[in-house]
């Protein structure tokens, strides 16, 4: 069995080696592929701090995926027609400048995730996974009859936005910055499940008396828990639609929200590179079974049964031997 | 004489047509532990519930200090300085048995909104509850993750932990239940210097723990509070005799 820090550390290598030789081998869209995996990757990461180590299964994350792919769609939209943005009472410019674009995502991200966390927290189990889920179809209705934006059609931005000193048309360098995103993320994960914060989020997974009596309220614990959760995907949300220069509706659906959770079980819940894992498994499948198949998915399903009955860990649980969710 | 640290004044439950909690009124003074033993199903449980504020009251009043703490939540009766264990293990069963002795002294210190400080390499938080750990004479197995431990080491975490919150009483729920003649004394040793520290209301089966321990024992039957005196009281009420003890008057 090899230790947990060196699988982590073979999966970043890995995830940044491979793009620098599709590089030097000229396999462009090699490198699409593996920031595509990046995205994903982080989406999940965001999920996995909810789901993982809150124990909150939301079947409701593409709502924050979506909310920070509009959020791009949006502001690019406004810069590239060079139209402002009327709120009523005041108006403001259209963006192609990506830190702002991130930062508008992890806003409104957060904030939906506040909301939607403040009412679903409420409930626990299957009432938590469908009213969750509610909210993703809530979403994906509104920005299907939002006319304004695309509606159903999605909403295309011509130029990938921009980021001071690099050119960001260019796939490795694009990739460079979803990587930077992903490990700042993980480092995140990694120090809030170290911190007294991770600690009682842990506990209050397991037991919600335990925490309620040292006198801690695992609900507002889980709601910061859910918040932080919603911000990172809605980042990760901003980033896919710039790679694909194009959002629409389906970044709200719940087969996506479906999609997250199922590649984070693949790659071990509650651990720190499962959704990384998880996501490199789901692209390569996507990728080479959906080439060979339409029907890829039945391979996926099979994969993640023999995961649920016999791998708890997922595949880095298989790798360290380690079945617990130690993060 | 001071006032007492825990008062309950008419509490009641029911459960449709079945009433757990009828009209209990006790307290809990300064430095000493109070027994409350009952038949099985008599609502002993029921009523800790009530008084650590899992579980709310239909009628009646809870006290911490002479503070009404009635409409108070769990948490902040935890807060307020109520030290809890549970009869049954409420544990983080898959994190080790340090880390549940941990989230005690982060509950004690309310530092759970720091996310980024390592609660690791926080000398304060993990000597606090190394400490606790030693005193329940827990320290050997720190590292042992608690689905792993037995039902006896069990309830001596959840003594550790309540430890770790330097709360103004504990309400324990069975603490020595599953720790075998030779655990059971060392934990009613143990109990026996804690009151000093702390009052202690005590829910407990052992009849030699209750007889070793308590200044003063209540008797709960049906809900209702039959008895309240001192060992020698109960021993000699006829009333308890009949209704709990089993021997015809």
């Amino acid at each position: 069995m090899i230790g947990e820090r060196y699988v982590n550390g073979a999966v970043l290598i890995g995830l940044i080696a491979l793009p620098l030789w599709a590089l030097s081998a000229d396999e462009v869209f090699t490198i699409t592929l593996t920031t595509r995996a990046a995205i994903l990757a982080l989406a999940a990461v965001g999920l996995n701090i909810a789901l993982g180590i809150g124990g909150m299964v939301s079947f409701g994350h593409a709502v924050f995926f979506g909310l920070g792919g509009y959020a791009m769609g949006i502001l690019a939209f406004h810069a590239q027609t060079f139209s402002p943005l009327d709120f009523g009472l005041f108006a403001l410019p259209g963006t192609k400048s990506m830190p702002v674009i991130w930062l508008v995502a992890t806003v409104v991200s957060a904030f939906a995730a506040w909301i939607i966390g403040l009412l679903s927290l409420r409930t626990a189990g299957v009432y938590f996974i469908m009213i969750t889920l509610a909210f993703g179809q809530m979403f994906f209705y509104f920005a299907i009859s939002w006319g304004a934006y695309g509606g159903e059609d999605g909403l295309s931005i011509y130029v990938r936005n921009s980021f001071v000193g690099l050119d960001t048309l260019m796939p490795i360098q694009f990739f460079g910055l979803c990587f930077a995103l992903l490990c700042l993320a993980l480092l995140l994960q990694w120090r809030l499940r170290r911190s007294p914060f991770g600690l009682a989020l842990n506990a209050a997974r397991q037991s919600t008396e335990r925490v309620q009596s040292v006198g801690l309220n695992p609900r507002q614990l889980k709601l910061l828990a859910f918040v932080i959760s919603g911000a990172i995907t809605g980042v990760a949300g901003a980033l896919f639609a710039d790679l694909n220069r194009f959002v629409s509706p389906t970044m709200f659906s719940w087969q996506l929200s479906g999609e997250l959770i199922i590649l984070t079980i693949i790659g071990g819940v509650g651990r720190l590179m499962g959704p990384v894992i998880g996501a490199a498994i789901f692209i390569t499948l996507e990728h080479w079974l959906g080439g060979l198949t339409d029907f890829w998915h039945v391979w996926l399903g099979t994969i993640l049964l023999a995961i649920v009955l016999f791998w708890r860990g997922g595949v880095i649980g298989l790798l360290t031997g380690k079945e617990g969710p130690h993060v | 004489m001071s006032e007492p640290v825990l008062s309950t004044h008419g509490l009641r439950k029911s459960f449709g047509a079945l009433t757990a909690t009828d009209n209990v009124s006790i307290d809990l003074r300064r430095g000493e532990i109070h027994a409350i033993i009952g038949p099985n199903g008599a609502g002993k449980t029921t009523l800790i519930a009530q008084i650590s504020g899992s579980l709310a009251s239909d009628a009646g009043r809870v006290e911490l200090e002479g503070r009404d703490v009635t409409s108070l939540g769990t948490e902040a009766r935890a807060r307020a300085g109520l030290g809890r264990t549970f009869q049954i293990s409420a544990l983080a069963m898959e994190d080790t048995v340090f880390e549940n002795v941990l989230l005690g002294a982060v509950g004690a210190t309310s530092g759970a909104w720091a996310l980024f400080r390592s609660v690791i390499h926080d000398r304060n938080l993990t000597d606090h509850a190394m400490q606790a750990l030693e005193r329940v004479g827990l320290a050997g197995a720190h590292r042992t993750r608690c689905a792993d431990l037995s039902h006896g080491q069990r309830r001596q975490l959840e003594v550790a932990v309540a430890l770790t919150l330097r709360p103004r009483l504990f309400v324990m729920d069975e603490p020595t239940a599953g720790l075998g003649a030779e655990g059971s004394r060392a934990m009613t040793a143990f109990l026996d210097g804690l009151r000093v520290e702390a009052p202690i209301l005590l829910v407990e089966h052992d009849m030699d723990a209750v007889f070793a321990l308590a200044d003063r024992i209540s008797v709960l039957v049906y809900g209702r509070i039959i008895a309240t005196g001192t060992i020698d009281d109960i021993r000699a009420s006829e009333e308890v005799r009949e209704a709990y003890l089993g021997e015809p008057a």
